[in-house]
């Protein structure tokens, strides 16, 4: 099995990702529980601002539910428990003082499946920006945004059309648009490219790439070539016998996949399970 | 990217919130409009259903005493002779031509000598509330206008009332004829309407294919399912009342009353109904058969059972449960129907049992439209108790249709 | 053998299929007693179809066959309903489909249940006894007469409430979570991803509910016959009594009807316009809902 390593590209130059680390968010000893069922434990991790970093690990062990936590979207889950902290900019969001709305507000997130609002594209944009108490020019807003999730040149004469006459891959590049419209720190994405064909898929990595200049993404992906081809750290998850998910090793790529320091991180990375 | 000013947004994130909240507290007192409604509802009939009331005979029952011996002691040959003495001829020829005199027990003369001769009559009730409340000022004001009157306190709703007849005296009025018509009518509907329903649902979910005339059968009964029951009032006016007056009058059978010929029995208003509440049937059994899994079909076919030893063994059984909630369900609809029964002829005024299908008929939602109707306070009180009635009825059923649901569904599960 | 079961089966089917054939009957005679008595109605030369839908005046003993009175008050007692089911319906449904939590509305479901299953004549009771009198102590008892249509209106707004309360929440519930998760991970609060994402995308569920509830309130007889009074008038004013379609047709066939004569006719006539508002009503909410379902498919 063929592994791509990361090179460090044009004006990246190795210091800048050795700098001294800059954390968008960090968990400290992050548990959640549904109801009785354990689903992840001690969750320890910290990202770096600016890069892309993946969570990679077999189905089931977690990796949706600790990206989820990171916006306070596992909230939604009703008899969800979660304890530990998630520490953005210093502050624990999970404090009962921080209002979930202002969280989410700066901790955006782009869905495994597509879906975009039954708006016109205008509006998917828009709608998320006027809530948000948008005073500027919002069609200017609308096309730097659409320029940036690289949808703009396909999608410019027709933006009063339906979002859900768009193919796969350009609706999710407009849920893309639409998280960075608001302007976010931090950019989760859940499985963004597994719904799209490789096509698609190979756009929309590209994109992230760009996006990681001014944002923070943090993407959860099954597919490991692709988390060796766009990020900078990975963390790898497994589950126990009683299927609570727990972090097993957490390295810059480059390291995780070359060198793992962990056998199982090995075995997963060679295929002999998951 | 666009390098927009520090920033072009200004969330007001707490504003939101308690826009939020605001709204969440109205659409809340939304839904407690709903309770408060019901609640007014049924506090509205308890608060008539009891009550005192002040009672005062026009003819003194002590004075139709005789040798010292008060009315309620008097033999029955002594109480007929008071009945023939003080009763008009008329009256005594029609009580006559419902059950002679001799007849009747002593019991029942004597109740008919405090009804006919010392007439027992509430002059005046009051609710509820104003017996509790206002005990004083009613007790007051009795002494002043009425003062041979006795204050008692009345529930209307008492087991009298369940086995009275129809009367035209309120007090006196009960709800036995209604509660046997409506239980006929129960009857009725549940043998027409089951099995033609659960038939048709049968019908349209195992055996019909995907065409034309298949289509135009399920929104033909979709929409029969949303016509205005009074709609199928007027049908049953014209068809079963006036087109099959023979058959539903019972002349056809040699039976039936010539108070019915006209086809006004219970057998046109039970037709009425049954048409009414086949649609629901239909639907409800459809869904219940649908819901049953394929591969439980399949299991069956693959063992050499043919199509309808699969739907007897296999599919009503899996689908018994739901069918039988649904249909229990739209009987209570039916139950609670008056506006088709009125059109088709329910009698108003019925003081003997029905003694077959081809009688005349009324039922409890009928006697409770007709004694709201009525100006008179009292008749308020009677409706009231009807109503309890009729709502302790259909509690029963649901009750009894949710339980059977759960008892049938678990056995099959835990076999 | 194989032979004699499948006749056997043939025998079943058959008999089922009449079954079904039944409802068409039912329907058949619906239409067909309704038509051919309105059009003896209208051929009996007393009354012609065009004074019947515009003249203003309903008084069958003195000839005066106008429906226009009888559809007002129709109309205002159902539009009154409505006033109050709608957006009630609306608010309850959006709180039992977005807020409440599972103790919730394990209670508040079983209320709209039994809300729903009281007979209607009980209701007329209700509006008779109880929102009458409330009306006339508030308003004044020479603004509200005995008998008026604000009374049964807002009655069988109450009855409707639930009918359009649980097919609008339906229609809520229907909306994917993935949208709602979509508008939440912008930031939005509660309030706006219900009121702006939930409710718009479900939206043809809840007008169809609306349209369910309109042709129910049309279509309610015992709640009008009981309180909303006896004889027609053309009057706009609430506060009246006046006599619906519906309580018409109850009031005329309670009497004692000789067949053939122009009032147990004009029952048909009334009923057959009833029957067509009605159907329509429910052809157009049941066409919203499968143009609403293929949304989502």
């Amino acid at each position: 099995m063929q592994l791509t390593i990361k090179h460090a590209e044009d004006g990246d130059s190795a210091s800048a990702r050795t700098a001294p680390a800059q954390y968008a968010i960090q968990t400290r000893r992050l548990n959640i529980h549904y109801g009785s069922f354990h689903a992840v434990k001690e969750i320890d991790l910290s990202f770096q601002k600016n890069r892309i970093t993946a969570i990679i690990g077999p189905s089931g062990c977690g990796k949706s539910t600790v990206l989820r936590s990171l916006n306070r979207m596992n909230e939604l889950l009703p008899g969800t428990a979660t304890s530990g902290e998630v520490l953005y900019h210093g502050r624990n969001i999970y404090d009962p003082k921080v209002d979930p709305v202002e969280v989410r507000r700066r901790i955006g997130m782009v869905f495994q499946k597509p879906n975009p609002f039954p708006k016109s594209i205008y509006e998917n944009i828009a709608w998320g920006a006027r809530i948000n108490g948008f005073r500027g020019d919002m069609d200017e807003l609308i096309e730097g945004s659409l320029r940036a999730a690289a949808l703009w040149d396909e999608v410019r004469d027709k933006l009063s059309q339906n979002a859900l006459r768009l193919s796969g891959g350009q609706q999710q590049r407009l849920c893309i648009a639409r998280s960075i419209a608001i302007e976010p720190d931090i950019i989760l994405m859940d499985e963004p490219a597994s719904a799209l064909d490789p096509i698609a898929t190979l756009k929309i990595e590209e994109l992230m790439t760009e996006l990681a200049r001014k944002y923070t993404i943090i993407i959860v992906t099954h597919n490991m070539q692709q988390a060796s081809r766009i990020s900078d750290f990975t963390a790898f998850l497994m589950v126990d016998e009683g299927r609570t998910g727990f972090l097993v090793e957490f390295a810059p790529t480059e390291e995780l996949f070359v060198k793992p320091r962990d056998k199982r991180t090995e075995d997963y990375i060679s295929g002999r399970f998951g | 990217m666009n390098q927009a000013a520090p920033t072009a947004f200004a969330p007001h994130i707490e504003r939101r919130q308690k826009l939020g909240a605001l709204w969440k507290l109205l659409f809340l007192l939304s839904t407690l409009v709903g309770i408060i409604a019901l609640a007014a509802l049924l506090l509205t009939v308890i608060n008539d259903s009891f009550g005192l009331v002040a009672l005062q005979y026009e003819v003194d029952p002590a004075s139709l005493g005789r040798d010292g011996r008060p009315l309620e002691r008097l033999e029955p040959d002594e109480l007929r002779e008071i009945l023939t003495a003080r009763l008009s001829s008329g009256l005594i020829r029609r009580l006559e031509s419902e059950k002679p005199l001799a007849e009747r027990s002593r019991e029942q003369l004597y109740d008919l000598a405090v009804e006919r001769v010392a007439k027992l009559q509430v002059i005046e009730s009051w609710s509820l509330a104003q017996s509790l409340l206002s005990r004083g000022e009613i007790r007051r004001w009795l002494e002043e206008n009425h003062p041979e009157a006795l204050l008692k306190f009345r529930s209307w709703v008492s087991w009298r009332f369940l086995v009275q007849p129809q009367a035209s005296l309120p007090e006196k009025a009960g709800v036995r004829t209604a509660l046997l018509g409506s239980l006929w009518m129960i009857l009725i509907v549940v043998v027409v309407a089951f099995p033609l329903g659960v038939g048709a649902a049968i019908y349209l979910e195992e055996y019909a294919r995907e065409n034309v005339f298949t289509r135009i059968l399920q929104v033909n009964i979709y929409n029969l399912a949303g016509v205005p029951s009074i709609i199928y009032g007027i049908l049953g006016l014209a068809v079963f009342v006036r087109l099959l007056a023979r058959l539903t009058s019972g002349a056809l059978f040699g039976g039936g009353d010539p108070a019915t010929a006209n086809g006004r029995t219970i057998l046109s208003a039970g037709l009425t109904l049954a048409a009414l509440v086949l649609p629901l049937i239909i639907i409800n059994s459809q869904e219940a058969i649908r819901a049953v899994p394929q591969s439980l079909r399949y299991s069956s076919y693959a063992l050499g059972g043919t199509k309808w030893q699969t739907i007897w063994h296999h599919v009503l059984p899996g689908s018994f449960d739901r069918i039988l909630t649904g249909t229990i369900l739209a009987v209570s609809r039916a139950i609670g129907e008056t506006a088709p029964l009125v059109v088709v002829g329910a009698s108003t005024f019925v003081t003997l049992n029905p003694t077959s299908i081809f009688s005349k008929f009324t039922t409890l939602p009928i006697q409770i439209y007709q004694w709201t109707a009525r100006p008179q306070a009292e008749f308020r009180n009677v409706a009231a108790a009807a109503i309890i009635v009729l709502l302790v009825l259909l509690l029963a059923m649901n009750t009894a249709a949710i339980l059977l649901r759960d008892r049938i569904g678990r056995r099959r599960r835990e076999g | 053998m194989h032979k004699k079961l499948r006749l056997g089966e043939l025998v079943i089917q058959l008999t089922l299929l009449l079954f079904g054939v039944l409802s068409i009957l039912i329907t058949a005679g619906i239409v067909l007693t309704l038509g051919e008595e309105s059009l003896r109605f209208f051929a009996s030369g007393e009354i012609s179809a065009w004074k019947f839908f515009t003249a203003a005046k309903w008084q069958p003993a003195i000839g005066e066959f106008g429906i226009l009175p009888l559809a007002s008050a129709t109309l205002m007692t159902s539009l009154i309903a409505m006033l109050i089911a709608a957006p009630l319906g609306l608010f309850v449904a959006v709180y039992l489909s977005e807020y409440a939590n599972p103790r919730v509305r394990a209670v508040l479901k079983p209320i709209l249940e039994v809300l729903a299953g009281i007979p209607t004549v009980v209701y007329g009771y209700f509006a008779l006894t109880f929102i009458t009198p409330l009306l006339r102590s508030v308003f004044g008892e020479n603004v509200v007469s005995i008998y008026n249509t604000a009374s049964a209106g807002i009655a069988i707004g109450i009855l409707i409430l639930p009918l359009i309360a649980s097919m609008s929440e339906d229609a809520l519930g229907a909306v994917p979570r993935s949208l709602k998760e979509a508008a939440f991970a912008l930031g939005a609060t509660k309030l706006e991803t219900s009121l702006a994402v939930v409710v718009p995308a479900g939206i043809s569920g809840v007008v169809a509910a609306f349209i369910v509830g309109l042709s129910r309130a049309i279509g309610e007889t015992m709640i009008v016959a009981l309180a909303a009074g006896a004889g027609s008038a053309l009057t706009l004013n609430p506060f009246r009594s006046a006599e619906t379609m519906t309580g018409y047709i109850v009031r005329i066939s309670g009497g004692d009807l000789g067949y053939d004569t122009v009032d147990y006719n004009s029952i048909f006539a009334i009923g057959i316009v009833l029957f067509l508002i009605t159907l329509v009503l429910n052809i157009i909410s049941r066409r919203i809902v499968r143009r609403f379902q293929e949304v989502y498919e």
